[in-house]
């Protein structure tokens, strides 16, 4: 299984983000270390699973990803773990490490999993970067957006686009061939020229992974406000998916592998982590506001859950003192709804969904008994939307 | 038929059935003539008058008529005062403005009789008012109001001369021979110019300059000299009361608690509670259990004599058995029946459906109890593949569809889709297969389903207007334009004075049941006022128009059009569509075709659609809610081939334009 912990916290507030974090002048880091190390251990034990991804709460998603292990003395191993928020990178590497931990210490973490880290460029200095590097994590995440200091200013974002690209070198340097970067396209105003000279900066500062996201305008956030007020003029669709065609084509001369819809890749450096998710594998979500799916073994419970943790830190670290944890809502998903998940995420992959995971969670109605027949999906593949192959 | 405009409301609320709210309402009545010493208001057991005391000469039946805003419903309230039938206070005016309608479009004021008692000259005299609608659409009541009267007061504004529903209800008037009075109003206004308005009086309707009456109904100025006008000029009814009972039934409402109350006026004989009387319509017997006269409230009557207009309770259950035009007898004397009148026949149709489909049943609730008391509404049930289940409606205009779907929304708060209105076409068949099929050679096509092909016709109609416009003449280009453009011939050009003209169009109807008068009010700064009247149908080179949506032709959007028009028709629907219509999957072609040939297109790009958003560390709940919404709202499109259109599409496309 996958761990994700999140670090609800972050330094300002970005203008376009409705992700669920929180700026605060002071953090009691150890009482917020001290939770996220208890939810974790509470969470692992809980969930029990053969292969898991821990993701979590330093201010981020991510699960601790599960793959299968040979046997090992402790039941349950971990496949990866995810630090995201908020802006983990703002936790100190303490915090990490304690986190790390605690998973080692309740399940297997084999050597080489995937442990990623979520990091802002204006809190990924090399000195830091290395003490996250000491803690246990391998794979930096760093949240760019853009090299264009206008869009930056746009976007809010607290960095410059030489503090990016100065936070890149370093990471590069510390974890070479495992930093991906982030980049937004789609910004008000921006031309899909302008991108794509943006877009071959970042081609020659990158490493082999690169995520591409396109601006969502978020209710309630000061981006989509001017937008929809009208003082900035709404990006039309048809530039947009130009925008992410061009990427595309680029990124694949580049040697890019579009594995997912906004992941790309090079000399297979797909993130572990987050197939896990698409492929609809398991994984923890800890820390306010972490959201997972697992089947709770621990207490006997044999069926798939979504859990949602507390949103706001301070009531969540108020239940995890008391109880353990902070999960404040559990769902458990009916089949149907597991085999809606299974294919909305596997559909955003180029290995789509294969038989054997579709027969996992649907081990009586085949992928073609339940595509083949004549109807709407029948339609989508007459129009080259949807390839059923055999078995 | 109640199409209530500000005194129609007023009044209804005067007689509100409701005891208990009545005297809230209620205008404290002034004693007057005779009837002196009763409470005028109470219409159920007290004292009666005795009608006995106003003989055939000294009754004057009579109509006021007016464009709208010119002042008809103020001279009204002040003859009503003068004559002490109402209380002279304030309130008289604030209830002129009481309905949105009215201040929206020229009103529609349902025909409203009030007595009066009036004394001139030593001689009491009864002045039968009997209110008309102000409007074209209502040119039929008009001229039923108008057959039970035998003068006119004819108001007409001193600052806006003559309009053109002024030319309408004066022809409608001389040509039924009634007298009229040329009342000139608001004179009291800085613009007001009473001279010019008397000399194109004088023009256009040949009556001399002295005959003229200049009035302000708001002051009250040289109003009594109308009332000696009306005694001076109007002649008595010619009837007599040795003669057998006819009486004409000349309107009817509906009230829940007594049956059908029907309005008439006695051409002959008398009528009182317990006479037993025969529909010359339905010869259906009543025995009759109340007679009064209105003031304008009803006021019961010992009885009522040849020459009175009045009320008539006699246990009719439907508004259908007081048919209006129907003539009234005696049981075992039968009379010669009254010419009555043609039944209001549908200008304009429209469908009308709920906007949600769980609100049919209180709609269709709605909808009876609106069209009680309007008859001139025909009902048909209808239903689209797109809007579901609905109606039909037919409308004798477009103010009196607009009317009746406010009130609609108003009394009824209900929220109906309304799409934009069709006329009635007729085709001749010369199939003889057609002929024995439908029974008849001349068939009426409603709904564009029914449009029978070009092979198997010898000829189409359309149905024709006679337009009147009256306008500056600083807007005569623009409008001879306009009137062009909708396929209109002139008939007539006169300048009524030096800077006023009058034209007279023949339209097809169709060219103006959707916006022309908009345009024509956009293009004259407001000055051009319109009026039409029904000019039967002529020849028309028309064609059925079909909408394709990727070859498929959608049965809802299929329209009857002229063939001139059939281009910019269907380019606009296309365009329409594809603003619509959601891009889907696919390219979407969007065609206008009359039978295999296209004649406009638009094409709708395939969608392309943003799945590269961030997705929260392992929320994928919030994304799997977005797509069970797109599914369920995929549940909701109507499928045509393989494009779906939302509902709301077709509303957009089907929805008359009101903002336009």
């Amino acid at each position: 299984s996958a761990p994700c912990p999140q670090w609800p916290y972050c330094r300002q507030r970005c203008s376009y983000c409705n992700f669920n974090k929180y700026v605060v002048p002071v953090v009691d880091e150890a009482a917020v270390r001290a939770c996220l190390v208890r939810e974790a251990r509470t969470l692992l034990r809980l969930s029990q699973v053969q292969r898991w991804v821990l993701g979590g709460i330093l201010g981020g998603s991510g699960p601790f990803g599960a793959c299968p292990q040979p046997p090992h003395p402790l039941p349950y191993s971990i496949t990866s773990v995810f630090f995201g928020g908020g802006t983990p990178s703002l936790a100190s590497p303490r915090t990490i490490a304690a986190v790390l931990e605690a998973a080692v210490g309740t399940a297997h973490l084999p050597a080489g999993a995937e442990v990623t880290l979520e990091a802002n460029p204006s809190s990924a200095g090399s000195s830091r970067l290395a003490g996250f590097r000491a803690a246990g994590v391998n794979r930096l995440s760093i949240g760019v957006q853009s090299l264009d200091d206008a869009e930056l200013r746009l976007l809010g974002r607290e960095h410059t686009a030489a503090e990016a690209w100065g936070a890149v070198e370093a990471a590069r340097g510390l974890f070479p061939g495992r930093t991906s970067i982030d980049l937004l396209f789609g910004l008000p105003g921006q031309s899909c020229g302008a991108w794509a000279r943006g877009l071959e900066v970042a081609l020659g500062l990158c490493d082999d992974h690169v995520s591409l996201y396109q601006l969502t305008l978020e209710r309630g956030t000061a981006l989509a406000g001017k937008v929809w007020g009208g003082a900035l003029p709404t990006p039309p669709q048809d530039l947009l998916a130009d925008m992410y065609q061009t990427a595309r084509a680029m990124l694949v001369a580049a040697g890019f592998r579009h594995y997912e819809v906004s992941n790309f890749a090079r000399k297979g450096a797909l993130s572990t982590h987050n197939l896990s998710y698409w492929r609809a594998e398991q994984y923890i979500g800890v820390g306010p506001g972490a959201h997972g799916r697992f089947v709770p073994r621990g207490e006997g419970g044999c069926s798939r859950e979504a859990r949602v943790q507390a949103l706001e830190p301070d009531a969540w670290m108020r239940e995890v003192q008391s109880r353990g944890h902070g999960t404040r809502r559990r769902v458990v998903l009916s089949p149907l709804e597991q085999l809606e998940e299974v294919l909305a995420l596997g559909l955003r992959t180029d290995e789509g969904i294969t038989h054997e995971r579709w027969g996992h969670f649907s081990p009586h109605l085949s992928l073609e008994a339940a595509f083949g027949a004549p109807g709407e999906a029948e339609a989508l593949q007459q129009q080259g939307w949807l390839v059923l192959d055999g078995g | 038929m109640a199409l209530a405009g500000r005194t129609a409301v007023w009044w209804a609320r005067l007689r509100s059935p409701c005891p208990a709210a009545a005297p809230l309402c209620l205008p404290p009545w002034l004693p007057a003539g005779p009837a002196a010493c009763q409470r005028l208001y109470s219409s159920r057991g007290k004292e009666k008058i005795d009608m006995s005391t106003y003989p055939v000469e000294n009754i004057r039946n009579f109509s006021i008529i007016a464009h709208v805003d010119h002042g008809k419903s103020t001279l009204a309230d002040r003859l009503l005062e003068i004559t002490g039938t109402i209380a002279k206070t304030d309130r008289n005016k604030q209830v002129l403005d009481k309905l949105q309608v009215e201040r929206e479009r020229g009103i529609t004021v349902k025909a409203q009789s009030a007595s009066l008692f009036y004394s001139h000259e030593g001689v009491n005299y009864l002045l039968n008012l009997i209110d008309t609608p102000g409007h074209v659409d209502f040119s039929y009541e008009v001229s039923r109001s108008l057959s039970a009267c035998q003068g006119v007061i004819l108001v007409v504004d001193a600052n806006e001369g003559i309009q053109a529903q002024t030319v309408a209800n004066f022809y409608l008037a001389f040509e039924a021979q009634l007298a009229i009075i040329p009342v000139i109003n608001k004179i009291d206004l800085k613009n007001a110019d009473p001279e010019r308005v008397e000399k194109q009086i004088e023009k256009l309707f040949d009556i001399p300059i002295d005959e003229c009456v200049r009035i302000s109904a708001k002051q009250g100025t040289n109003v009594e000299k109308v009332l000696q006008k009306v005694i001076e000029k109007i002649p008595p009814p010619h009837c007599s009361t040795t003669d057998p009972l006819k009486a004409l039934v000349f309107d009817s409402t509906f009230d829940h608690y007594r049956g059908v109350i029907a309005n008439i006026a006695l051409f002959g004989g008398e009528i009182q509670k317990g006479h037993k009387i025969v529909s010359a319509h339905t010869e259906k017997r009543y025995e009759v259990s109340e007679v009064g006269i209105l003031t304008p409230n009803e006021q019961p009557t010992h009885k009522l004599y040849a020459g009175q207009v009045g009320y008539l309770i006699a246990g009719m259950k439907e508004v259908t058995e007081a048919q209006i035009g129907d003539t009234l007898f005696l049981y075992k004397h039968p009379v010669e029946p009254l010419p009555g009148f043609k039944s209001a026949k549908p200008m304009v149709f429209a469908g009308m459906y709920p906007v949600d489909q769980t609100e049919y049943n209180n709609l269709r609730s709605a909808l009876e109890r609106l069209t009680l008391n309007d008859s001139s509404v025909t009902v048909h049930r209808d239903s689209s593949l797109a809007l579901g289940a609905g109606w039909r409606l037919g409308f004798l205009g477009l103010l009196h569809m607009e009317v009746f779907n406010q009130r609609l929304e108003q009394e009824y708060n209900m929220s109906v889709i309304l799409t934009a209105p069709t006329v009635p076409y007729k085709a001749i068949l010369s199939s003889a297969k057609l002929i024995k099929e439908y029974g008849k050679a001349e068939i009426t096509i409603i709904n564009p389903a029914q449009f029978p092909d070009k092979l198997s016709v010898s000829e189409y109609l359309e149905p024709t207007v006679l337009g009147t416009i009256v306008t500056p003449h600083d807007y005569i280009g623009k409008i001879i334009t306009l009137c062009q453009e909708r396929r209109a011939v002139q008939k007539d050009m006169l300048y009524i004075d030096e800077h006023r003209v009058m034209l007279k169009y023949l339209f097809p109807l169709n060219e103006i049941v959707v916006d022309f008068y908009d345009a024509l009010k956009s293009l004259s700064s407001g000055y051009a006022s319109f009026d039409y009247e029904d000019a039967g149908y002529q020849a028309a080179d028309l064609i059925k128009m079909d909408i394709l949506l990727n070859g498929n032709p959608v049965e809802e959007l299929a329209t009857i059009i002229h063939n001139d028009k059939a281009y910019a028709t269907g380019k606009f629907l296309c365009e329409r569509l594809k603003d619509a219509i959601p891009r889907q999957l696919f390219e979407i072609a969007i065609q206008a075709a009359i039978g295999k040939k296209i004649i406009a297109r638009e094409t709708l790009k395939a969608y392309r659609k943003n799945v590269v958003a961030k997705c929260y560390g392992g929320d994928i709940t919030r994304r799997m809610k977005l797509l069970k919404r797109q599914a369920e709202g995929k549940k909701l499109m109507r499928k045509i081939g393989n494009v779906e259109v939302p509902r709301d599409a077709f509303i957009r496309v089907l929805k008359r334009q009101t903002d336009k």
